[in-house]
């Protein structure tokens, strides 16, 4: 811990611009409505104004579902879906398809309902299994901590959906003995060095947003499991303009940090699909990507300084310098340890100003070959937009099933137009085609550009530009997605999303193959209707893709689902490796992946990693047994 | 792989079986071959014209990367390889064309009709094929056994609405002018025989394959057998082809290859007389166009049944499951020219056996297979109620060693037999209440060596028909020979002489290399249902009233040993230290035909010069004979003493030497 004193110094200078932007801050955000015109970065974004993320997270967000507790999807009496509250686009409205959408993909009746413990029962939560001292301690150093079984259940899971499932059900496994929420680097030196002279063990929750079982509590630990939850650490220390970054606590969630700086004209561009919820201690810890890493890249591109604390001390560069050669980087040691190594405290992010034109945009293709080929010329051209994705057809017609009540005649007859277009006119078989949607961010003149070059590129590949609509709306799939996710459990549904990345080449087999075997296995395990497996092309790179699957299926007749599920969803990662993809691409590894981690990074490579974790913390502070 | 070959010795449930010729004689032929067609084809393929097929093969990156490896080896430039590579594609390539299938369905029905009385087709397999074909690219694999099957799929499936398939096909057939343009239409691919090393023509074929397997361009059909069997024995099978089908799966271009065994099989073959021959070192006539019309004196016999047999498909993903690691691909390109994995290899290898095998275990047999092999067990004739009974009893023994025998169960054993000879009047006549062997009567007086080729002849068609059943027997009859010559009836004992006899006769009948302890178990299951054996305490126990038993099943392997016995004698003589592959036969034959001028050989079946060269290929994969290329031809040399030893070995006067064949 040599670097203390430089980095309390550091501190102190950072706190006072801080103040002086804080007051620069708060001067605009009494006029916010016309100070800023900037367009919001992000594709959906929370209306509500309440920042920071609460101690008590269940008095905002669901206990055993996804998000905010106002925001649920529901079929009303009439039988169309409807989804409450007023924080996003679809809140309010009616969502006429979704019905016969589900029903028939599913085979799922309305009137099967499984419907989910109402709330937490809190006689069924183990009592805590606290060490005195440690408590004792900890309290007199000021740090807030707490025993509720509400507060330990909520951090004692991610969105996984056996957990979900097991959550809805009522049953509660090992979960934390307490939870502790510093409020900065220096509490979580403090909470580290007790834990360590305490033996506990240490899980850091940043948003709880992880999906590969990465939050569970090992049911073999005996020692106390202090849940370190990150939330209270949310400020933006000081804002570097001269540079264009931004040092931030680490437990600022992503909607917070990109409405903060875009406060003061600036933004991170970093959306990964969870940003509502997630942290940016998570992203760096799972080695995060967002929508746009395009244009911002992702975390490992954005991030410019990390300040870690382990149990053998604090970690971080003693400069910012845009890239060094000093050694293997150690930002790569943290970046995906997955609460491993230690907890993420600050970091310097590169920020970039807030663009000033957004558009969205849509191609139909005949196939989903012909929209693979695209997307791989666009890529090659390295002309991708901010944000290119292809879906399949089944995530397509998915898609479509959101579309809210139209209003008018006029815009009914306008779809109807279009679809008329493009099935019949240009000939695409409407069980085949499928979309990209895009979203084109910077100056105005140069997105226009932009968009002709891209469009001019998928002409040749049979797409037709599809509108903006189209486009949007296949974004604000993937922020409502979780949130069905919980209507569908309400109709013994079960479903969960997964991702891989992979070579260009092997894109199309890959999709193929994986969807395949989904379907495949399902049949051989008793699902009585056949599952959805769609997927998406959602990234493009050099040298090849990022591909994301959803998967669900109706589970009545199965005496034990989520067991059916997770053999299913195995075999699914099976086929991704065994077809070139990899073990993930930004979901992380978690416990639910680990089994793969020997093929996926040889012995020797399992070595390394094992060499530093026993190096950083040999007596297993940080117990998550994550990834190794 | 074992799992499945178990299973179906297990299953033998009836199918239900359909003349196809029925309907052809009650409607009409022209509205047949007119009908509307409408196949559901792969829901996975891309639809494709035949250029656009051809296109996509020459634009392939693999074929790319092979024509710039080949001009900067060979120093051509670029674009003459290029033109090559075209040149070769558009003789091979296929044109298939519904009109033209119509056109020969309609000859097709014409012939089939006046050769056969029925084409006997089991329904249930059609159904199964049906599916399999909508879900995943379909390899049909008949077996080869005449002329006149070539088209025979095609033609079900025609009538039956499934995707009409590609087919392999040897290039003489292509040198048939007018009949080369149409079986090219009809779907027909053509391979040059004996590519060897030529790169390029490897190349473009597997490009080719390998597009049709991936696109799903059609069911493609191939020979696994590579030719047709002279002999009617199943034959090894050739690997090249099964690769090139195989690698799309190996390399997740699919998600699933269904192979599909299908065995043909005939009551009479047409070109039994000419397999004879051609086994007698008469040439085969050259496939031309003239001759296929000179053969029209074929059309006015009777040929009895054809039977099709469309056997379970095979998921290729299944029969790798576990064994093959898929991910070998995530490395590297997989449009380089690789040598496939040994892993790959092996399982290539097992698939081309078990295929083979499984054609065979659903071979429909009609009662005359079984007459043969009585038949040439006795070779001066049979009195007729004899015939009759033994016939009967090996028909029990076939069944339970699971054997399909079509034996028409409305009619009496008799009539049955009865009219399997009338059919077969040109091989074996009844006579004042004997049967005996038909010999070809030729003009005027005969040499002696003329004599004995006639006799051959006869014995060599009767063969050919009972080899059509010796896969239900060989096994067992391994072990009951392995059993009369080892050293004692222990099991250890038995199973290395049984091992030493297989290796011995792996060119003869079909084994998985490898799988000798199984092909073992089986063998001795076989002989425990026919309650011919017992096992006990690690020994084997011949049951005294089946003592006979054994000795039928000895007695059908007999003519093979014998012949490689004669063939070892042979070639321990002084004359025989070296020569080339060209003199093998004649050279051999001579021999031969001398020891039996002097009474010293009397089994005719040892002239079969198929036999004799197994026998060969036997003693080079034993390490007994020495292969080498030597100015354009291969050449042999002979180690008498390593041939001596495997000869007395196989006498049996010494044991088998434990450290050359246990496999315990």
């Amino acid at each position: 811990m040599a670097s203390n004193t430089d980095v309390s110094e550091r501190q102190r200078s950072a706190q006072q611009r801080l103040r002086i932007i804080a007051g620069h801050l708060q001067k605009r955000e009494e006029n916010e409505h016309t100070a800023l015109s900037a367009q919001e970065c992000k594709a959906e974004t929370s209306k509500s104004n309440a920042a920071k993320v609460p101690k008590r997270r269940q008095e905002v967000m669901k206990w055993n579902g996804w998000g905010y507790s106002d925001s649920r999807f529901f079929f009303n009496k009439k039988g169309q879906a409807e989804f409450t509250g007023k924080r996003y686009r679809l809140s309010g409205l009616i969502l006429p398809s979704l019905k016969d959408w589900f029903e028939g993909t599913f085979g799922a009746n309305l009137q099967h309902k499984t419907p989910a413990t109402a709330s937490l029962n809190v006689s069924a939560v183990p009592p805590p299994n606290l060490n005195e001292v440690f408590v004792e301690e900890l309290k007199a150093a000021g740090v807030a901590l707490s025993t509720d079984p509400e507060d330990r259940v909520f951090r004692s899971h991610g969105h996984c959906l056996h957990e979900i499932f097991a959550l809805r059900e009522g049953r509660i496994g090992r979960i934390p003995d307490l939870v502790v929420w510093p409020s900065c680097h220096d509490d979580v030196v403090k909470i580290v060095e007790l834990a360590c002279k305490h033996s506990v063990c240490l899980i850091p929750y940043g948003g709880g947003t992880s999906v590969s079982s990465a939050l569970e509590c090992p049911p073999e630990e005996t020692r106390s499991i202090v849940s370190v939850d990150t939330s209270q650490m949310n400020r933006i220390l000081w804002i570097d303009e001269k540079n264009l970054t931004a040092h931030v606590e680490a437990g600022i969630i992503g909607q917070d940090l990109e409405r903060q700086l875009n406060e003061s004209g600036y933004c991170t561009g970093h959306e990964p699909d969870s940003m509502e919820f997630s942290s940016l201690g998570g992203w760096v810890a799972t080695r995060a990507s967002g929508m746009k890493k395009n244009i911002y890249g992702n975390i490992e591109d954005l991030v410019v300084h990390i300040k870690m604390v382990t149990p053998r001390g604090v970690i971080e560069k003693s400069c910012q310098g845009p890239r060094m050669s000093t050694g293997p980087d150690i930002h790569h040691f943290i970046m995906g340890s997955e609460g491993t190594l230690g907890v993420v405290t600050e970091v310097t992010m590169k920020i970039r100003p807030v663009p000033e034109y957004q558009k969205y945009g849509s191609i139909v293709f005949p196939n989903f070959q012909q929209g693979v080929a695209c997307l791989r010329e666009v890529a090659k051209q390295r002309c991708a937009p901010a944000s290119i994705r292809l879906m399949d057809n089944e995530q397509f017609q998915f898609g479509h099933a959101l579309k809210p009540q139209v209003s008018s005649i006029f815009t009914s007859f306008l779809d109807g137009l279009k679809k008329f277009y493009i099935t019949k006119f240009k000939g695409f078989d409407p069980h085949h085609l499928c979309v990209a949607t895009l979203l084109f961010e910077g100056d105005r003149e140069k997105v226009l550009q932009h968009e002709k070059q891209v469009y001019d590129i998928a002409a040749k590949f049979g797409g037709l530009a599809a509108g903006e609509d189209n486009g949007q709306r296949g974004y604000m799939l993937t922020f409502v997605i979780a949130y069905l996710r919980d209507l569908g459990m309400d109709y013994y549904v079960i479903g969960e999303s997964f991702e891989t990345s992979v070579p260009w080449d092997r894109v199309l087999d890959l999709c193929r193959n994986v969807k395949e075997r989904i379907v495949r296995e399902c049949k051989e395990r008793g699902v009585q209707f056949p599952p959805l497996s769609t997927c998406r092309v959602t990234q493009t790179y050099d040298a090849g893709a990022c591909v994301y699957f959803y998967f669900a299926f109706n589970y009545r007749g199965l005496s034990d689902p989520i067991h059916v599920y997770e053999q299913v969803e195995h075999a699914a990662r099976e086929e991704i490796l065994a077809n070139a993809g990899s073990l993930s691409h930004h979901h992380g590894v978690g416990k639910l992946r680990k089994e793969w981690m020997r093929e996926t990074v040889s012995s020797v490579g399992l070595g390394m990693l094992k060499s530093v974790k026993d190096y950083l913390d040999p007596n297993n502070i940080f117990g998550n047994r994550n990834l190794l | 792989m074992e799992r499945l070959l178990r299973e179906h010795t297990l299953k033998s449930e009836p199918e239900n079986v359909f003349d196809i010729l029925e309907e052809r004689r009650r409607g009409s032929d022209i509205s047949h071959a007119l009908r509307t067609f409408s196949a559901q084809p792969y829901r996975g393929a891309t639809p494709l014209s035949v250029s656009a097929l051809n296109r996509m093969v020459q634009e392939s990156q693999y074929l790319r990367y092979v024509i710039s490896e080949i001009a900067v080896e060979s120093g051509e430039p670029h674009e003459c390889v290029k033109e090559e590579a075209v040149s070769i594609l558009e003789e091979m390539s296929q044109n298939l064309q519904l009109s033209f299938i119509r056109l020969m369905g309609f000859a097709l029905t014409k012939v089939f009709k006046r050769l056969f009385s029925s084409i006997r087709v089991n329904e249930d397999g059609l159904a199964r094929l049906q599916q399999a074909i909508q879900e995943h690219p379909v390899i049909l694999m008949p077996n080869h056994r005449s002329y006149i099957d070539f088209l025979v799929l095609s033609y079900i499936m025609f009538t039956y609405d499934l995707s009409i398939p590609v087919i392999a096909a040897g290039i003489p057939l292509m040198g048939m002018s007018l009949i080369g343009e149409i079986l090219r239409r009809s779907g027909a691919f053509f391979i040059r025989r004996a590519i060897g090393s030529d790169k390029l023509y490897w190349a473009v074929l597997s490009e080719y394959v390998r597009t049709i397997v991936r696109t799903g361009f059609a069911p493609l059909e191939f020979y696994v057998e590579g030719l047709r069997s002279r002999t009617l024995k199943s034959l090894k099978p050739k690997l090249g082809m099964m690769q090139m089908v195989l690698e799309p799966f190996f390399k997740g271009e699919v998600y699933d290859i269904t192979l599909v065994p299908i065995s043909i099989s005939y009551d009479r073959v047409l070109e039994e007389s000419l397999l004879a021959h051609e086994l007698l070192g008469v040439p085969k006539p050259r496939e031309t166009t003239r001759g296929l019309l000179k053969a029209r004196r074929v059309l006015e016999e009777n040929y009895g049944c054809m039977h099709v047999y469309f056997g379970k498909p095979v998921s290729v993903r299944e029969l790798a499951k576990g064994r093959i690691h898929r991910g070998q691909y995530n490395l590297i390109p997989r449009d380089l020219l690789l040598k496939l994995s040994v892993e790959l290899q092996e399982f290539v290898s097992d698939v081309a056996h078990l295929l083979v095998q499984l054609q065979e275990r659903d071979l429909v047999l009609s009662p005359w297979t079984l007459m043969a092999l009585i038949l040439l067990q006795n070779p001066d004739g049979v009195e007729w109620n004899t015939f009759t009974h033994k016939t009967l009893r090996l028909r029990t023994l076939a069944a339970q060693l699971g054997a399909r025998i079509d034996w028409p169960a409305q009619l009496l054993d008799s009539e049955v037999m009865l009219s399997s000879m009338a059919l077969h009047h040109s091989v074996a006549h009844f006579e004042n209440g004997h049967v005996r062997l038909v010999e070809e009567a030729g003009p005027g007086p005969v040499t002696q060596e003329e004599a004995v080729f006639r006799r051959a002849s006869a014995v060599l068609m009767c063969a050919s028909y009972r080899n059509q059943a010796l896969h239900v027997f060989t096994r067992p009859a391994l072990v009951a020979v392995a059993m009369t010559s080892a050293p004692s009836y222990s099991k250890d004992d038995v199973f290395s002489r049984f091992c030493f006899l297989q290796d011995l006769l792996a060119n003869e009948f079909i084994f998985m290399p490898g799988h000798a302890a199984q092909d073992f178990e089986e063998g001795c299951s076989g002989l425990l249902r026919c309650g011919a054996l017992s096992i006990c305490d690690h020994g084997l126990r011949v049951i005294e009233e089946e003592q006979d038993t054994i000795v039928f099943l000895s007695a059908v392997l007999k003519p093979f040993i014998e012949t490689y016995q004669i063939v070892f004698r042979v070639l321990c003589e002084e004359t025989f230290q070296t020569f080339t592959e060209k003199r093998f036969v004649p050279d051999v034959r001579a021999a031969i035909m001398k020891l039996f001028l002097s009474g010293e050989v009397r089994s005719y079946e040892c002239l079969s010069s198929d036999t004799q060269k197994n026998a060969l290929s036997a003693l080079v994969r034993m390490g007994a004979v020495s292969k080498s290329r030597v100015a354009e031809q291969f050449e042999y040399r002979v180690n008498h003493s390593a041939v001596r030893r495997i000869w007395d070995t196989l006498d049996g006067s010494v044991t088998s030497k434990v450290p050359l064949y246990s496999r315990l």
